[in-house]
């Protein structure tokens, strides 16, 4: 197995001196072509920063980054943005409130010179399942799934080949997630995308993702797939606390 | 069961551009000393609901009712006296996350102690007696040092036990939870969830709990009320909740990935014009 994405001894820390936070202390992961990945953990275990510093959105105070064997520079090329991009967490948030869903989706193709753009924003719209005539609609005038149906249409204008989720769906309700899940793991399948999925939600990791990484303050806590996830052969205490928490509240067990 | 709450046709109407549009549309359901989920998606009404039961309807929005009935009170004609000596005192309210609900520039121990102060007279030692107490109860390990914290120095955990505490210091007989775990990983919710079902079997307390998670309310509550668009369109025992008789309902359970099976593409919900009548 080769590995398109490959993370050796990430640290990441924020702040100098006694201030500092290390919020990431010595990841290390490996992302086959087409894979999924998950990163499962709780709020602060420092799952998110990982997949910002892959992007380059959080420093790398050591350790390598390397995409198709070659090790990535900071700043970013433009290059690695045709390859690699990113969905966030909150459309609200990650969408302009003041641009139309077609500024959105033209804006990456004017800064990569694409020159069929019209053309384009309308196929990325209608593979999201949204169709033309969303393109000049507001964020405000769009539903939460529908957000998030533009926020992966603009990640996917571009034609990467990896995707990275942080927390695509937890600020959707229940039948929307489904959804949202249903359109990625779709696209997944027809294109052969590889994804890594950040979620605090071990189902959700689960549903999409073949491999996945338990984190906690920022260390890998341990790795399984899915498998081994569903036959709940988890090693670690933490692991196992998590499995049991996402079943919902049990009375008696304390 | 002697009822604690009857609410019959409860409706909560806001003004809007294109004239008064029902949020909340009859709904009705009696309390015993019980924990009853309100489950619903965004926009169904369940959090008006619960903020209607307390006469905490945001203006200009109204609230109307054929009943509403707290422990023999009628809530309908309550004036603001009675309100204050109900809300805080025997109803009271955990919101959804600590950050916004708590009073930023004073400490954890003064907020709970002004809960006091507010309903019934006792000493200043008797009340810190009291709110360390309650702050022990929610299994704070460190009593002491977040009596003293302002609520930036306390995790989100530590802060929703906190107002946990604050609410139930006065030892009400109705506790109304908006999300109360929502915010929460999922380990410290089960831990916060733990202390609830504690304190309602302790003290014969009747609990609301709303939520957006039916896996959460099912393995959590006794009853289940199921919203959709300002409507109950169902209520069943939470034990009996596989076999929910609404497509809505169905729906929503569904629609959850579980990490037991694989089911692909997840089943998704076909909205029917129906439910929503």
């Amino acid at each position: 197995m080769s590995a398109l994405l490959e993370i050796r001894n990430l640290h990441v820390t924020f702040g100098a001196g006694p201030d500092a936070v290390q919020a990431v202390r010595g990841v290390t992961l490996q992302v086959a072509e087409g894979e999924s990945y998950g990163i499962v953990g709780e709020s602060g275990s420092g799952k998110s920063t990982v997949l910002r510093a892959i992007c380059g959105l959080a420093p790398t105070s050591s350790g390598s980054i390397l995409l198709g064997g070659t090790e990535l520079t900071a700043p970013r090329r433009a290059e690695f943005y045709r390859r690699v991009q990113m969905v966030f967490q909150d459309p609200y948030a990650s969408l302009h409130p003041r641009h139309t869903v077609d500024r959105v989706l033209s804006e990456p193709l004017a800064i990569h010179g694409f020159t069929d753009r019209e053309a384009r924003v309308e196929r990325a719209l209608t593979d999201v399942g949204l169709g033309p005539s969303f393109r000049f609609r507001y964020p405000h005038q769009l539903s939460g799934g529908q957000r998030q149906r533009v926020a992966v249409a603009r990640a996917l204008i571009l034609e990467p080949r990896v995707l990275l989720l942080d927390e695509p769906t937890s600020a959707l309700d229940a039948s929307i997630q489904a959804e949202v899940l249903n359109l990625l793991d779709r696209l997944r399948s027809e294109r052969g995308l590889t994804y890594v999925m950040v979620s605090h939600d071990l189902a959700v990791v689960a549903h999409m993702c073949d491999r996945l990484m338990v984190m906690q303050h920022g260390q890998a806590v341990e790795e399984l797939t899915r498998e081994a996830l569903r036959a709940h052969a988890a090693t670690t205490d933490y692991t196992s606390q998590l499995l049991t928490a996402s079943h919902g509240y049990t009375k008696a067990a304390s | 069961m002697s009822a604690l709450l009857t609410v019959e046709d409860l409706r909560i109407t806001f003004p809007t551009r294109q004239g008064p549009s029902e949020v909340v549309r009859g709904v009705s359901f009696t309390l015993g000393r019980e924990r009853l989920g309100i489950v619903g998606e965004s926009g169904s009404g369940k959090s008006q609901t619960g903020r209607a039961l307390l006469g905490l309807t945001p203006p200009p929005g109204t609230a109307t009712a054929k009943r509403l009935d707290f422990d023999g009170i009628d809530l309908r004609n309550a004036s603001p006296k009675q309100w204050r000596a109900l809300r805080g005192g025997r109803m009271s309210m955990v919101m959804q996350d600590p950050k916004f609900s708590l009073n930023p520039v004073m400490t954890i121990g003064r907020q709970i102690m002004e809960a006091l102060a507010f309903h019934g007279r006792s000493s200043r030692a008797e009340k810190k007696a009291r709110a360390m107490a309650m702050l022990e109860a929610v299994q704070i390990r460190d009593p002491e040092r977040v009596f003293r914290a302002y609520p930036h120095e306390l995790s989100g955990g530590m802060g929703q036990r906190a107002m946990i505490a604050m609410m139930l210091v006065t030892e009400p007989d109705l506790l109304i939870a908006d999300e109360p775990t929502s915010a929460l990983d999922v380990t410290v919710q089960i831990e916060v969830l733990r202390i609830l079902d504690a304190l309602v079997k302790d003290r014969g307390m009747g609990l609301i709990f709303i939520s957006h998670d039916l896996r959460l309310v099912a393995s959590f509550c006794d009853r289940v009320l199921v919203m959709y668009a300002g409507r109950v369109v169902e209520e069943l025992k939470a034990s009996e909740l596989d076999r929910a008789q609404h497509p809505y309902t169905q729906g929503l359970m569904n629609c959850l990935p579980k990490i037991d099976n694989d089911t692909r593409p997840l089943p998704t919900m076909t909205r029917d014009a129906s439910w929503a009548l």
